[in-house]
């Protein structure tokens, strides 16, 4: 279970209590996340949702001294894992890389006898100070986000992970109060429908999984 | 025999029952000794007869002894010399002023000279017995008032040898008995000329610095080789019961000597060991003495003339404290510290009580002046800790830098979401960093010296004892989120967690321990976070060793984090069965030797918690390239016993 609920945008995030589970992980790194405009209200969005544990990895690991079996047993008391983050440099923050070397670890995640998180279904949400126009061929940033997660999915199927397309929040900087909210909106929609299993992973194969593309269509049939 | 087990039991039970009660409800054990004695004395459940307290005070004034050998281990010969300015200057100020003024006002009732000046040679005597053991418990030895005060007494007890050798001179009425006294009055060395007595006390006092300088420590350590425990504490013993017997038979102040042979240990090796083999002696007689005292008021006097008593007692008292104000004043004590002063000496001590009986014996006070000042004596001792703590509550706050007044206004304004109790060496820097990040702090210390030097660097700090609940509550502990408990003292740190626990319950506690069995106890009262005082510092430093062994600074650093880990884990499952010694023990033992197998196989390159991930080597072997390695193989560390481990 995720923390106790509180007012909505003045919660604190915190680190999940040991022995969370759930259907849904949500992995937060923000390393400032007090200045952050946007992955706060997300963040806050889905706090205290049955079924959704939100794990802040920089409160949890302040010097990032990371606690490899905790996170590993948050893994697996989970099928659906999902990273929210800000894009920095076109992948995550410093954190979740570490997280990344040294929580898959190998005989247990891959590798001959690392199948502890296959089948297990894996979500970036990401936000982004670029407009989605800049994530193209042609753009400021020469490629879709979807192309610049590569790694990341390689990563993910490496372990037997599925991954969906990313659920991201463009040009953060110029969104107005309202524009976050409506994201925020939309976010929670999103892992509602993960945790519910209406998400029919089948339709998904767009380049983003943006709120406003969150329609039936994508919903899985008879949800 | 029996007598002696049942006089034992009456004194013992007399005390738990009460001094337990007298220290919860803050009036300190002193007091809570001399309510026993009340309780026990004539005129009390009359357990003990004025006559046998009078015999137990004359035994327990050892313990009085006792504790000036502890306060010379505390005090080398340095610190000693540091302060023969306020012994001789300010202790001779205090007895010669106390003897000018008490002996002028009993001139203009009407006494003769003589009767006059003994009455206020023996009126200026402060009770060390009191004082000290008052001062040490609210941790005021080491302050200002704390010095001070026992310089004056120190020099009190160094005055006494000269009254008993004036008094005699001094003699106005006739007595039956004959001039011979007892006790400290009783010497082979009065028959001898002056020269030859002086040669006499200075070859004793040479005896005991020498014996203490070249015999003790080649004597203890042949005790020590024993390896008998009491052998030790029976040697403590001998050697003070020695020094009171040499200086008895020399005629000086035995609490004088012992003083003396303890500041000639106090650099040596065996000084922590005799002081714990005598503590417990002391406490014990100390108590005793205080009992005694209790149970030898006479109430009838006190009955029969009570506005004479009180008058007497109100005068004495007054008399005193305004003579130590003003020479602490003179001697740049600041104010507050001044009124520590002045309070913990205005009663007349235990000395008064021999001297009162000599006076009568060599006839130069008649009886009927003897038996109120004996009675005013032992109400002074009475009334003393009551004034400490009507001092302390009241009158401090108002004399520190920071007035009560605007204090409660203040607190109230900020409504701090941080108190830090103690803010000293240790707090101080929780607290500038926390004001560094703009949070507000309310300090709360009882040294008030440190208020000043704080103050000066614009950081504002409340005087006051944090674990009484008023002084949490003004400090805002209601509104507040988080308590810092920072103050050295591990029984003061309890007492502050326990009141905040009771009425603040919501309240985010942390606290500072000395080391793990403080840790141990903060953790059972319910502490959140414990935070061992030197566990950070030493483990930096074991690290930087690593690193200058040649270990990469990263392994270094994992290893403290790992060590820090387990041992911090490692003291919350130890707090659950620190009342299980054998299960503790073997618990402790498994732990080390886990921890030891897991930061040796990450030395040696193999994961011990979780690197897999940057140890290529496991990769080869996984893939099969390279035969599974002897490191690599190790099991989950934490169930493997390390024989080759040191518990």
């Amino acid at each position: 279970m995720s923390h106790g609920s509180g007012e909505r945008g003045t919660t604190r995030l915190r680190a999940a209590p040991r022995g969370a589970s759930g259907r849904v992980l949500v992995l937060v790194a923000h390393p400032a996340m007090h200045r952050s405009r946007v992955n706060r209200v997300l963040a806050s969005s889905i706090l205290g949702i049955e079924g959704v544990t939100v794990h802040d990895l920089y409160d949890a690991y302040p010097d990032f001294d990371i606690d490899v079996k905790r996170e590993q047993a948050l893994l697996l008391a989970h099928p659906i894992i999902v990273w929210q983050h800000p894009f920095y440099w076109y992948s995550t923050p410093a954190i979740l890389k570490e997280w990344q070397d040294l929580v898959l670890e190998f005989g247990w995640a891959y590798g001959p006898g690392g199948h502890a998180l296959n089948g297990k279904t894996f979500l970036s949400a990401i936000t982004t100070g670029g407009p989605d126009t800049a994530y193209q061929p042609g753009g400021y940033n020469r490629f879709t986000i979807r192309q610049l997660l590569a790694p990341i999915e390689q990563s993910m199927h490496l372990c037997g992970i599925r991954t969906l397309p990313p659920f991201v929040v463009h040009g953060s900087h110029r969104l107005t109060d309202a524009d976050i909210e409506h994201s925020a909106v939309g976010y929670r929609r999103v892992i509602e429908a993960l945790r519910d299993g209406r998400l029919d992973p089948d339709r998904l194969d767009g380049p983003s999984l943006a709120a406003a593309t969150l329609t039936d269509s994508i919903l899985a049939p008879g949800a | 025999m029996d007598s002696l087990f049942v006089q034992a039991f009456v004194y013992l039970a007399a005390a738990l029952v009460v001094v337990p009660i007298a220290k919860r409800l803050g009036l300190g054990s002193v007091l809570g000794y001399l309510l026993a004695g009340l309780l026990i004395g004539p005129w009390g459940l009359h357990l003990v007869g004025a006559e046998g307290g009078q015999d137990v005070m004359h035994f327990a004034e050892f313990g009085v002894v006792m504790m000036l050998f502890l306060v010379g281990l505390e005090l080398d010969p340095a610190t000693l010399w540091r302060l023969r300015g306020p012994i001789l200057g300010l202790g001779g100020l205090q007895v010669l002023g106390t003897a000018t003024v008490v002996a002028g006002i009993a001139l203009a009732l009407g006494l003769p000279w003589q009767q006059a000046v003994a009455l206020g040679l023996i009126l200026a005597m402060s009770s060390t017995a009191i004082a000290l053991q008052s001062l040490a418990e609210k941790g005021l030895m080491k302050s200002d008032a704390g010095q001070k005060s026992f310089a004056v007494l120190l020099f009190q007890d160094i005055a006494v040898i000269p009254m008993l050798a004036v008094f005699p001179l001094l003699a106005t009425v006739t007595v039956a008995g004959g001039g011979e006294g007892e006790g400290h009055g009783a010497s082979f060395v009065d028959h001898l000329p002056a020269w030859q007595h002086g040669a006499v006390v200075l070859g004793a006092i040479s005896a005991v610095v020498g014996a203490g300088r070249f015999l003790v420590r080649p004597a203890m350590r042949a005790v020590a080789q024993t390896g008998l425990r009491e052998m030790f504490t029976a040697a403590a013993l001998l050697l003070v019961i020695g020094v009171t017997l040499l200086m008895s038979l020399v005629g000086l102040s035995p609490a004088l000597g012992t003083f003396l042979a303890g500041v000639v240990l106090a650099n040596s090796e065996y000084r922590h060991e005799l002081e714990s083999d005598i503590e417990p002696f002391k406490g014990l007689l100390l108590g005793l003495f205080f009992i005694a005292v209790g149970a030898s008021i006479d109430f009838g006097l006190l009955l029969d003339g009570p506005v004479k008593i009180v008058g007497l007692l109100v005068g004495v008292i007054g008399v005193k404290i305004g003579l130590l104000l003003a020479l602490g004043r003179a001697f740049g004590a600041r104010r507050d510290q001044g009124a520590i002063l002045a309070v913990a000496l205005c009663q007349v001590g235990e000395f008064a009580f021999v001297l009162f009986s000599f006076a009568g014996q060599s006839g130069v006070l008649p009886d009927d002046i003897i038996r109120p000042m004996v009675a005013v004596t032992a109400l002074s001792m009475a009334a003393s800790p009551l004034l400490l703590a009507v001092n302390e509550r009241f009158v401090l706050p108002r004399l520190v830098t920071v007035k009560a007044e605007t204090r409660e206004s203040d607190v109230e304004d900020e409504h701090n979401p941080v108190i830090v109790a103690g803010y000293g060496r240790f707090g101080q820097i929780a607290g500038r960093f926390l004001r560094a990040n703009g949070i507000g702090v309310t300090g709360v210390d009882v040294d008030s010296e440190l208020m000043d030097v704080l103050g000066k660097f614009g950081q504002k700090v409340f005087y006051g004892d944090a674990s009484r609940l008023d002084l949490l509550r003004a400090a805002g502990a209601g509104t507040a989120k988080v308590l810092i408990v920072a103050v050295d003292q591990h029984a003061k740190a309890m007492e502050i967690v326990h009141t905040a626990r009771k009425h603040f319950p919501h309240l985010t506690i942390l606290a500072r321990a000395r080391g793990r069995t403080e840790a141990y106890e903060l953790i059972d009262a319910g502490v959140e976070e414990v935070y061992r005082e030197t566990f950070d510092t030493s483990l930096r430093v074991g690290a930087d060793a690593l690193r200058a062994l040649g270990v990469h600074a990263y392994v270094a650093l994992r290893g403290a984090r790992t060590f820090r880990r387990y041992d911090e884990q490692s003291v919350r499952e130890l707090a659950a069965l620190r009342n299980d010694q054998a299960k503790l023990v073997s618990t402790a033992r498994e732990r080390v030797s886990a921890l030891s197998t897991a930061l040796q196989a990450d030395l040696r390159g193999a994961h011990g918690f979780g690197d897999h991930a940057w140890d290529s080597e496991t990769i080869r072997e996984g893939l099969g390239l390279v035969p599974p390695s002897e490191a690599s193989a190790a099991p989950e560390p934490a169930h493997e016993p390390d024989a080759t481990t040191e518990a």
